[in-house]
């Protein structure tokens, strides 16, 4: 009998996990692949380390900082800011025609860049960020007010308001065209108030040490074991059936699969709520390039870019195959540029990221899918070089992800990114003693997928030991 | 154990929470809170570290008694005194 199974070993079931197991319960993780990480992970392919998921840890606060998501983290994890290894970025950048904002880990370069592109936004932009730093995402009654039409009260410039929401918005919007305000206040704060890093040997140092902490602490971690089953009886569940027929009991289950994905696998009978699923997907070109971009005199962390004032952030869509990505707008990023100690190697990679329709992905046969795959690679590229330098010519090694690659790794309905649009913010289910975390109940980005593992295991599973 | 190991034991706790923090010059009248930036998650760690280690119970109410090193030894002094340091 298991105090508490918890299914899926990404980033939120692991801190769940290393919490529960640290004050003394019979833990274990059920994984259904056979590596970890779910969302963010990492493979080696001839020869080289690739991540997926991660371009950079968000919510980066300078080494010594006590507040703050970071800091918490990681003082519930029993963890040293110098085990994570974090390397801020070089700086960033977000453009769009005819205007260019730069960022670091330091506010002063974004508001500079406001004050000098839109001179007469400066004193607003400064009013907004003065209610961001105060907004408190227990409490505030606005959290779920539209992000546009909060940020509208403060900027009139509508090109400002489209390049702050974009980046943003990538990295973790599941709501199409809007965010509720809290989460643009959240993102704001982990973005562009606090900043991006990475450890210098990227998201498998940090899976890693969760792995390596929560076995020591006597957690179990089984690879293989999907779960084919929820068994409830009445209002309560009482264990799991896995794939390969074994069972398992339990006092309580903390699921990371997502909220419709993980009601669907309860046998109490009941309809899973018609919750809508999410929509945004994404495809990412990854390239690998003979020299670092340094070399390319390319220097920025982050690109984000589009090509037009306005700014799409919705499934793509269209009656053919023309439409299965949007290359309007993207994501490029170079794990190679941030401030390491020494540089990451020889080579160098680009990464672009792009929405993507999943629908047409998902339905493609296995020939048409390789074909697409090398089609759309060309076309991404193809459209990041209008924002960076060419990379093409110097380009050695080449993948690329896709919908179905979210699908297969993670479970994720859609293979949508950041879940469903609505949130489980309690993490309750109609369950007494089911509960769920990740990527439905809240927090996304790695940051926020542990702090939801952790708040999930303290508010719920922890509570007969206080 | 006696007032000064029972400090000892909160010492090693906060260590364990914030393992980054300097605590050889901490302020023993002054508030956790003040000194180390604690949250109210860290406050519930201090009490689940104590449950843990030394199967000593802090009801809810009693959570404000924890607010500084010597508020939390006096609290912890009827309720520790008869175990034994391992």
């Amino acid at each position: 009998m298991y105090d508490t199974l918890i299914i899926g070993a990404g980033m939120s079931g692991l801190a769940a996990g290393i919490r529960l197991a640290h004050f003394g319960q019979r833990v274990a993780i059920l994984e259904r692949h056979n590596t970890i990480g779910g969302l963010n992970s990492f493979y080696r392919l001839r020869g080289r380390n690739y991540d997926v998921g991660l371009h950079a840890l968000t919510n980066i606060t300078p080494k010594g900082t006590r507040r703050g998501p970071l800091a918490r983290l990681l003082r519930q994890l029993r963890f040293s800011r110098d085990d994570f290894d974090i390397s801020p970025q070089n700086g960033s950048q977000i453009v769009f025609p005819g205007a260019r904002l730069a960022f670091s880990n330091e506010l002063d370069l974004l508001r500079s860049e406001v004050t000098r592109q839109f001179p007469e936004q400066a004193d607003r932009f400064d009013t907004m960020v003065s209610q961001i730093v105060d907004y408190d995402d227990l409490t505030d009654e606005h959290q779920q007010l539209s992000a546009r039409e909060v940020v509208s009260q403060y900027l009139t410039e509508p090109l400002l308001v489209e390049m702050l929401f974009c980046p943003l918005m990538f990295y973790g919007s599941a709501r199409e065209h809007d965010m509720d305000w809290g989460q643009f206040c959240i993102m704001f704060r982990s973005i562009f108030l606090e900043g991006l890093g990475r450890p210098y040997a990227g998201v498998r140092l940090i899976l890693k040490l969760l792995v390596k902490k929560f076995r020591g602490l006597g957690g179990e971690l089984k690879l293989r074991a999907g779960v084919q089953r929820i068994v409830t009886e009445g209002s309560q569940v009482v264990g799991v059936e896995l794939e390969g027929g074994e069972q398992l009991e339990a006092h309580r289950i903390l699921s990371s699969a997502g909220w419709c994905e993980t009601m669907r696998l309860c046998d109490h009978g009941q309809p899973v709520s018609s919750r809508a699923s999410g929509q945004l997907s994404f495809c990412e070109a990854i390239a690998t390039l003979d020299v670092p971009p340094s070399q390319l005199d390319y220097h920025e962390t982050i690109t984000f870019f589009n090509d037009s004032p306005d700014f799409h952030w919705e499934k793509p869509s269209g009656s053919n195959n023309e439409t299965m990505c949007d290359t309007r707008s993207g994501v490029i990023c170079s794990p190679d540029n941030f401030g390491y100690e020494k540089p990451l190697g020889d080579e160098g990679t680009m990464r672009v990221t792009v929405l993507a329709d999943q629908t047409r992905w998902l339905a493609l046969s296995e020939e048409d899918y390789r074909l697409q795959k090398l089609r759309w690679w060309d076309r991404i590229a193809a459209s990041a070089v209008r924002f960076v330098p060419d990379f093409r010519s110097r380009v050695i090694d080449t993948d690329m992800f896709t919908p179905g690659t979210i699908v297969r790794y993670t479970g994720h309905e859609n293979g949508a990114v950041y879940g469903a649009p609505e949130k489980q913010l309690d993490g309750k289910t109609d369950l007494d003693n089911l509960f769920i975390c990740g990527t439905d109940q809240g927090f996304v980005g790695i940051v926020g997928a542990i702090m939801s593992g952790i708040s999930m295991a303290n508010m719920h599973c922890l509570r007969d030991e206080i | 154990m006696t007032r000064e190991e029972i400090r000892g034991e909160v010492l090693e706790i906060l260590k364990d929470i914030a393992p980054d923090e300097d605590l050889s010059n901490l302020d023993d009248k002054a508030s956790f809170r003040e000194q180390m930036e604690l949250d109210s998650m860290d406050f519930l760690d201090i009490v689940m570290e104590l449950r843990k280690r030394h199967r000593v119970q802090v009801p809810e109410d009693d959570y404000v008694e924890l607010a500084s090193m010597e508020s939390t030894v006096n609290y912890l002094e009827p309720l520790m005194k008869d175990i034994q340091k391992v």
